[in-house]
């Protein structure tokens, strides 16, 4: 399982930030950072909420990844 | 009901021209404070794309559905500028066409995808989820002081305007570096600034000035001496010759911010409290478990009914809706985030609140490019509120029938008119 960010489309609303802060951080202009790209099973339930009420849908993860 | 059908789509062979004076007018009136217009299930179940007046008298074209209203704010092409040139309707009745004409495209810093997008990340700093998560120390000491104040005196008292108010100013000026003594004014330009038609064009265009004018001087004044917050910040770049940044960029940006963060959050939080607290077991379900907070405010955001008109886009291409259906180039859509996140086709038990929901993908914040700036902040002041509210007032209950709250009429952003409470 692979964790992906399209940083371009990314409107820095800090969403996946405040919800899995150990997979997301921003970087000095809002946009999104990954600092996890393979996160644990203990953070699937805050990552599948990120995926969901990213304002921009620009997250997305590879289950076959 | 047949002047809803007559040009929806599922029923071509009714598609007959009506003048606009016989479209029904928009927005729909509530059915009371806290009960969504009987139009939008109707609307998202026979009529997903609906002709509407505006109370300019002009017509447009009702989103109603979840996906139908995604879609058109996820599109980069579509923004709120209704460029009346292009034949773009008017949504208000005076000629500014209120805040969707001005704030900051007004001064031509959206006019573009490329400067709208750049002038999100100069202020995106500003706005970070951990920047917000560090204001919430002031928040939290901002709203006990005002509730030492309100709860000086025995009750019933009224929130809106003694603490719903006055809590988001106090904020946004925090972060524009407002001084405290000048922070009282902005309520009644941003009053005047977000009124469908309440307020003469003359009275409008008075309150925009004298706005401008205070931050004008405001900026001066952040050059002369610059403090930790963003007109500073901006400021110190247009002096270094930043090409991204221009002083009346810096005097639109900050104006954009208290024009589309105050109103909204004030009245969010009374909306919030009338819902958590016209059904006590919310309440109490809250007193007994605080983790559930953060899910509650969620799901205040999304249950709200009285979120006022949506957002219009002007639809400069032809678009194709998730279902099909185009939408010719030249309209002026309104798209309902409020309809939307009641409908039953994306959350289950839509008609229901329910404070455990998660995950909560509600549209009260918009979505795509231009969704929120300040959802963040938003997020975390109506959290802090939940939080002091339930540890300093834990029986705080409405001091009237809910049935008696009276919606604001004729703003852009729906709210309470008053919120009397007691505990
Ligand atoms: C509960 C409170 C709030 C609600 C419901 C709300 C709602 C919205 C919505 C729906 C939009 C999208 C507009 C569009 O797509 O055309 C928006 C945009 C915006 N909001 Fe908020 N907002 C709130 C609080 C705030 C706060 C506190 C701030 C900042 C201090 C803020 C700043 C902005 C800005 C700058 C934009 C424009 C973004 C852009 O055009 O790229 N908002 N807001
Ligand atoms: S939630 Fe989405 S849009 Fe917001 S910062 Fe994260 S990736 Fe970007």
């Amino acid at each position: 399982m692979k964790v992906n960010v399209d940083r371009h489309a990314c409107c820095g609303a800090g969403q996946c930030v405040m919800l899995a802060p150990d997979i997301f951080d921003q970087d000095d202009e809002g946009i999104v950072v990954l600092l996890d790209d393979r996160p644990g099973e203990d953070q699937e339930h805050a990552l599948q909420e990120a995926v969901s009420m990213c304002p921009t849908g620009v997250i997305w993860v590879d289950r076959s990844a | 009901m047949l002047r809803y059908r007559l040009d929806c789509r599922g029923f071509p062979h009714l598609e007959v021209t009506v003048s606009t004076e016989t479209l029904p007018p928009y927005p729909f009136p509530m059915r009371s404070a806290l009960e969504p217009p009987e139009q939008w299930a109707e609307l998202r179940a026979q009529c997903p794309v609906a002709h509407v007046r505006l109370a300019s008298g002009d017509s447009a074209t009702l989103l109603t559905r979840y996906d139908d209203v995604r879609a058109v704010l996820s599109d980069p092409r579509f923004t709120r500028q209704l460029d009346a040139a292009a034949g773009a309707a008017r949504v208000t009745a005076n000629e500014s066409g209120g805040v969707f004409a001005s704030s900051a495209d007004q001064m031509g810093v959206l006019d573009s995808r490329e400067s709208h997008q750049q002038w999100r990340r100069l202020v995106g700093a500003t706005f970070t989820a951990k920047r917000v998560q560090a204001l919430a120390p002031g928040m939290l000491a901002k709203a006990e002081e005002l509730l030492d104040g309100l709860t000086a005196a025995d009750g019933p008292v009224d929130l809106v305007s003694a603490f719903n108010f006055p809590l988001p100013i106090w904020v946004i000026c925090e972060l524009l570096g407002v001084p405290e003594s000048d922070r009282s004014s902005f309520g009644h330009w941003s009053d005047t600034m977000m009124s469908l038609s309440r307020f003469t064009q003359a009275e409008i265009d008075t309150a925009q000035a004298d706005f401008a004018g205070y931050l004008g001087g405001l900026v001066a004044s952040k050059r002369e001496t610059p403090g930790d917050d963003l007109v500073s910040a901006l400021i110190a770049l247009v002096d270094a010759a930043d090409p991204r940044v221009t002083e009346p960029m810096v005097i639109a940006t900050a104006r954009g911010l208290l024009v589309a963060g105050h109103e909204t959050t004030a009245n969010m939080i009374g909306k919030m409290l009338a819902m958590l607290l016209s059904d006590r077991s919310r309440w109490e379900a809250l007193v007994a478990d605080r983790s559930l907070v953060r899910n509650a405010v969620e799901e205040v955001l999304r249950f709200d009914a009285n979120a006022g008109f949506g957002l219009p886009r002007f639809i400069s291409e032809d678009l194709e809706l998730p279902d099909s259906t185009t939408i010719p180039a030249g309209t002026t859509v309104v798209v309902s985030m409020a309809s939307a996140n009641r409908d039953e086709e994306a959350f289950a038990a839509a008609d229901s609140m329910d404070l455990t929901r998660s995950p909560n993908p509600h549209l009260a914040f918009g979505a795509g490019p231009h969704s929120c700036m300040g959802q963040a902040l938003a997020r975390t002041e109506l959290q802090v509120v939940l939080e002091v509210l339930l540890d300093r007032l834990p029986a705080l209950e409405l001091a009237v029938d809910p049935a008696m709250l009276r919606t604001r009429e004729d703003m852009l952003v729906g709210g309470l008119v008053e919120l009397p409470v007691r505990w």
